[in-house]
C-alpha cells in the first residue's frame, strides 16, 4: 500500500518542486504505482514528458494528496500506464507524437495528435522534417451483420471545433463510436519552452478561450508556487469571483445549447440573454467579455472598484430571479425531458475509473471538485455546496449544471461581501538562479485543470504542461453513445462539451 | 372568354402559389425569431437566399448520376403541379379536373421518392440515413393521408378538391369524424414537411437531420429547386387544410375579380393565421426522438381510421 511513500523516500533529490513534491522514481515504484491506479486507489491526473524524463501526476482521495513521479525515459521508453489503466492510453499516444517516447506494451500505438500534416515529428524532441502529408489511420475494427459506417467532421455542418467522428451503428442504434482528435493542435507546449513567464501566462490563457479564467489561474498558482510567492488576498478574492462569472456564464450557455439541440430554442434564447448579460458585466468590470489575460502570476490585471461591484450584485439578482425560471421552464417541458431523462449514460464506476471530473464526473457519483479536494484559496473560506447526481444521463448533467449555478451565484455574493482590501500584485522576481517547479489543481467549468511547469535559471519557462479536463471525459463520450441511436448523439455530445481546443493543446 | 378568364384564374394561381411559399417559410420565420426575442431576418430573405443559389456555381460529386441531377426538377415540377391544382382563392380552377385528392397525394409521393431516391445517389452516409428516415416516416404518413381522404370524400360524395370544398362551405356544421380528419392532417402535415417536433428545418446537427440530410450534397439551382418544392409543400398543406375545413371566403368558379380578390384576401389571411399557429406550436416543444415519430404518426393513422368508420357508422344509422 505505501509501497509508494517508502520508494520515495529513498529516491534521489529532484529540482525543488511546490506544493507537491516531485519524485524520481525507478521502474519497479513506476509499475506498482500503475498497479494503484489500476486498483482505483489514486486517480490519474496527468501523464506526460519532457523528453528527458515522463512525468506521472496521481490524486489520492483517501488524503486528498497529489504526488507527482518521474522516470526517467533516457533509451527512449517507459512501462505503459495504459496498458493497465486505459485513461492514460491518449496521453501517452499524445506525448508520443511530441517527444517520441515510446509507452513500452502499449495496448494503442496509433499516432493521436500529429496527423502528419505538422511538417516535423517529434516537435518536442529531436525534431525532424517530413514532407507534411497525411498518415493513414486505421479505425478499431467492428465486425457484425448489418453494421454501417457513418463518419462525421472533422467539418461540421455548424460552426463548431473541429474533430472526427467514426460511428459504427446497426441502423439507428450506435455500437460503436471512435473519436480522432487533433486537428487544432497548436503546438502551445513547444511555444511555452523559452517563453518569459508574462508571455506563457499569456499562452496558457488562450489554451481553450471558454476557460481562459480557469487556465490563467492554474498557471499564475504554479508559478507563485514555483517562486515561493503568493498572491495578495484582494487578488486571491478577484480571481475566484472571475472564475465564477466564468463558470456561470458557461453552464448557462451549456444549458442553452444542449436544449437547442433538442430543437428547443427557447431555452437557448433565455440562456443566451443570462449568458450575455454575465459576458457584458464582466466587460464592464475587467475590461474583456472573457477575462482573458486578467489573472497573471502574482496576482490579477484591474481591480474591481465599488461602483462596478454594486453593478454585479444587481446582475446577481437579476440571475436569481431568472434561474428558478429556467428551473421550471426545463423541468416542465415534457418533450424536453423525454428527450434527455435516460439518454448517453455513463455510468459511476467509468467515471472513476477514467477520474473524469467537472460536471460529468459529478452527474455521474463521482464527486470530485478540486475547489473542496485540494482547497485552494479563497475556497475553504467560503461556504458552497457542489451539486450531485448518480443518473449520469443528459438530464443529471443538465441538473448538476443548475445545481453549479446556485452555488456559484451564492459563491460570488460571498466573495463581494468578504473582498478584502489592499494591494492586487505582488512583485517578484523570476530569475532566482535556481531550477524551480510549481504545480496546480484548479476547477474550470468543465472540470480540474492540471498545470505544471519548471522555470530555469533565467526565470525563463523551460517547460509547462497544461492538462485539460477535456482528456478524461472524451473517452467516456465513447462510452455513454454506446447503446444510443445516431439522432441523440448531438445531445450527449453537448451535454459533455468537451474542449477541443484544450485536448488538442 | 370564360375560357380565357379561367385560364387566367389558373396562370395566376401557379403564380400566387410560387411566389408565396417563400414569404410564407419568411414569415414563420419571423414568428419565431419574434417569439424567442430575435429580431430576425426579414421576410423576403427565403426569395433572397433562393435568387443566391440560382445564380451560384452548382457543384456535384464525382459519382452522381443523371439521376441525381435530374431528381430536383421533377421534385419541384411535381409539387408546383399539386400545390397549382389545390385551390387556394378560387373554387373550380380550370385543371382542378386533372387532379383529385388522391392524384395530389400521389404526386407528393411521387416527389418524395424521388427526393429519397437523390439523397442515395452519391453514396454519402448521411444522404443514406436522411433517405432511410424519410421512407420510415413516409410509409406511415401516406396510409394515414389516404384514411383521412376517405373521410372526407365520403363525406362531401368526390374526391375532387372543388367538389370537397363546395360541400363543406353548404354543410358547414360540426361533424366529429371531420374533425378527427383535421387533427389526424395536422398531424400529417408537420411530419410530412419536416417541422418540430419530428424534424428540425433550422437544425445544423448532421446526425438529427431528415430532409435536411437528403440534400445536403445538392447546391446551386438544384438546392434552390429543392427549398423551392419543400416551400410549396408547406403551402400546399396548409392550402389543403383550408380547403377541405376552413373554405370560407373562396370565390366561387366563375366568379368574378372583386370575388376573386376578397378570396386572395381571406386565403392571405389563413396562410398568416396558419404559420403564427406553426411558428407557436413549433417554439413550444423539443424534437422527439426519431423512434417516436412511429407513434406521432401512428396517432394520425388510428384517428384517420376511425373518423372513416365513424362516417359509415353514421351512415348505416
Amino acid at each position: 500500500m505505501d509501497l509508494l511513500r517508502k520508494e520515495a523516500l529513498a529516491s534521489p533529490a529532484v529540482p525543488a518542486c511546490r506544493p507537491w513534491p516531485r519524485m524520481a522514481v525507478d521502474q519497479a515504484t513506476w509499475r506498482a504505482t500503475i498497479n494503484q491506479l489500476a486498483a482505483g486507489e489514486c486517480d490519474l491526473l496527468s501523464l506526460w514528458s519532457d523528453g528527458a524524463q515522463v512525468h506521472l501526476a496521481a490524486f489520492r482521495p483517501s488524503d486528498a494528496s497529489v504526488q507527482i513521479l518521474s522516470l526517467d525515459c533516457a533509451g527512449g521508453s517507459y512501462p505503459s500506464v495504459g496498458r493497465a489503466h486505459p485513461s492514460a492510453l491518449r496521453l501517452e499516444r499524445a506525448t508520443f507524437d511530441l517527444y517520441g517516447v515510446v509507452a513500452e506494451g502499449s495496448s494503442d500505438t496509433r499516432r493521436w495528435l500529429d496527423h502528419g500534416r505538422w511538417g516535423v515529428r517529434r516537435p518536442g524532441g529531436a525534431g525532424e522534417a517530413t514532407a507534411g502529408a497525411a498518415d493513414p489511420y486505421t479505425f478499431l475494427p467492428v465486425e457484425g451483420e448489418g453494421l454501417h459506417q457513418i463518419p462525421v467532421g472533422p467539418v461540421h455542418a455548424g460552426v463548431i471545433e473541429p474533430g472526427h467522428f467514426r460511428f459504427t451503428a446497426n441502423g439507428e442504434v450506435v455500437v460503436r463510436l471512435e473519436e480522432r482528435l487533433g486537428f487544432v493542435h497548436k503546438g502551445v507546449g513547444q511555444l511555452m519552452s523559452g517563453a518569459s513567464i508574462e508571455g506563457a501566462a499569456k499562452l496558457a490563457g488562450r489554451v481553450s478561450g471558454d476557460s481562459t479564467v480557469a487556465y490563467a489561474i492554474a498557471f499564475a498558482q504554479a508559478v507563485e508556487a514555483a517562486l515561493e510567492i503568493s498572491a495578495p488576498p484582494r487578488a486571491v478574492y478577484l480571481r475566484a469571483l472571475m472564475a465564477e462569472l466564468e463558470r456561470l456564464a458557461n453552464h448557462f450557455g451549456d444549458i442553452g445549447a444542449i436544449c437547442n439541440d433538442a430543437s428547443f430554442a427557447l431555452m437557448q434564447a433565455q440562456c443566451a440573454l443570462v449568458r450575455e448579460k454575465i459576458l457584458r458585466a464582466s466587460k464592464a468590470c475587467f475590461g474583456h467579455r472573457l477575462m482573458m489575460d486578467c489573472v497573471s502570476p502574482g496576482g490579477v490585471a484591474h481591480d474591481l472598484s465599488a461602483d462596478k461591484a454594486a453593478c454585479l450584485g444587481e446582475l446577481l439578482d437579476w440571475i436569481r430571479l431568472m434561474t428558478p425560471r429556467l428551473i421550471a421552464l426545463f423541468g416542465d417541458t415534457t418533450s424536453l425531458q423525454d428527450r434527455t431523462v435516460g439518454t448517453g449514460i455513463l455510468n459511476t464506476s467509468l467515471a472513476r475509473q477514467f477520474g473524469c471530473g467537472g460536471v460529468i464526473g459529478r452527474a455521474s457519483g463521482r464527486e470530485f471538485d478540486a475547489r473542496k479536494a485540494i482547497g485552494y484559496a479563497p475556497y475553504p473560506d467560503l461556504s458552497f455546496a457542489v451539486g450531485g447526481s448518480r443518473d449520469g444521463d443528459v438530464d443529471a448533467r443538465v441538473w448538476v449544471r443548475f445545481d453549479e449555478v446556485s452555488a456559484s451565484t451564492e459563491l460570488v455574493t460571498q466573495i463581494l461581501e468578504r473582498m478584502p482590501h489592499g494591494p492586487i500584485n505582488v512583485e517578484f522576481q523570476a530569475r532566482t538562479g535556481a531550477v524551480r517547479e510549481g504545480a496546480a489543481l484548479v476547477e474550470g467549468f468543465r472540470g480540474d485543470i492540471f498545470a505544471f511547469l519548471r522555470i530555469g535559471e533565467d526565470g525563463t519557462i523551460e517547460s509547462c504542461h497544461l492538462r485539460d479536463p477535456s482528456w478524461f471525459q472524451w473517452p467516456l463520450l465513447e462510452a455513454a453513445i454506446k447503446g444510443n441511436i445516431v439522432a441523440d448523439f448531438p445531445l450527449c455530445n453537448k451535454s459533455f462539451n468537451c474542449s477541443y481546443s484544450g485536448h488538442d493543446l | 372568354m370564360t375560357i380565357i378568364f379561367d385560364l387566367f384564374a389558373q396562370i395566376l394561381q401557379m403564380a400566387l402559389v410560387l411566389l408565396a411559399a417563400p414569404l410564407l417559410i419568411g414569415f414563420v420565420r419571423k414568428v419565431k425569431a419574434h417569439l424567442l426575442r430575435r429580431q430576425g431576418p426579414p421576410i423576403v430573405q427565403p426569395w433572397r437566399d433562393l435568387l443566391r443559389l440560382l445564380r451560384k456555381e452548382t457543384v456535384l460529386a464525382e459519382n452522381a448520376s443523371w439521376f441525381y441531377r435530374a431528381a430536383p426538377y421533377f421534385i419541384f415540377a411535381t409539387t408546383w403541379v399539386a400545390a397549382s391544382l389545390t385551390p387556394t382563392f378560387e373554387n373550380g380552377l380550370m385543371f382542378s379536373w386533372a387532379a383529385d385528392l388522391i392524384a395530389i397525394i400521389a404526386l407528393l409521393g411521387s416527389a418524395r421518392f424521388l427526393l429519397a431516391l437523390a439523397g442515395m445517389d452519391v453514396g454519402t452516409s448521411f444522404g443514406g440515413i436522411g433517405s432511410s428516415r424519410e421512407a420510415m416516416f413516409g410509409s406511415l404518413a401516406e396510409p394515414a393521408t389516404i384514411m383521412i381522404v376517405f373521410t372526407v370524400s365520403l363525406v362531401a360524395g368526390s374526391t375532387q378538391l372543388s367538389e370537397i370544398a363546395s360541400y363543406m362551405l353548404a354543410h358547414s356544421e360540426l361533424r366529429v369524424s371531420v374533425g378527427m380528419a383535421l387533427i389526424a392532417l395536422l398531424i400529417v402535415a408537420i411530419a410530412e414537411n419536416g417541422r418540430v417536433p419530428v424534424d428540425n428545418p433550422a437544425t445544423h446537427l448532421e446526425l438529427t437531420m431528415v430532409h435536411e440530410a437528403m440534400i445536403l450534397e445538392y447546391s446551386g439551382r438544384h438546392l434552390a429547386l429543392i427549398e423551392l418544392a419543400s416551400a410549396l409543400k408547406l403551402l400546399l398543406y396548409i392550402s389543403l387544410i383550408d380547403c377541405m375545413f376552413f373554405p370560407w371566403g373562396m370565390a366561387p368558379h366563375g366568379a368574378g375579380v372583386v370575388e376573386m380578390a376578397t378570396g386572395g384576401v381571406a386565403f392571405v389571411f389563413k396562410l398568416a393565421v396558419a404559420g403564427v399557429l406553426l411558428a407557436v406550436f413549433e417554439t413550444s416543444t423539443a424534437k422527439m426522438r426519431v423512434f417516436r415519430v412511429p407513434d406521432f404518426l401512428g396517432a394520425g393513422l388510428m384517428l384517420g381510421l376511425l373518423a372513416t368508420l365513424l362516417v359509415f357508422v353514421t351512415r348505416s344509422l
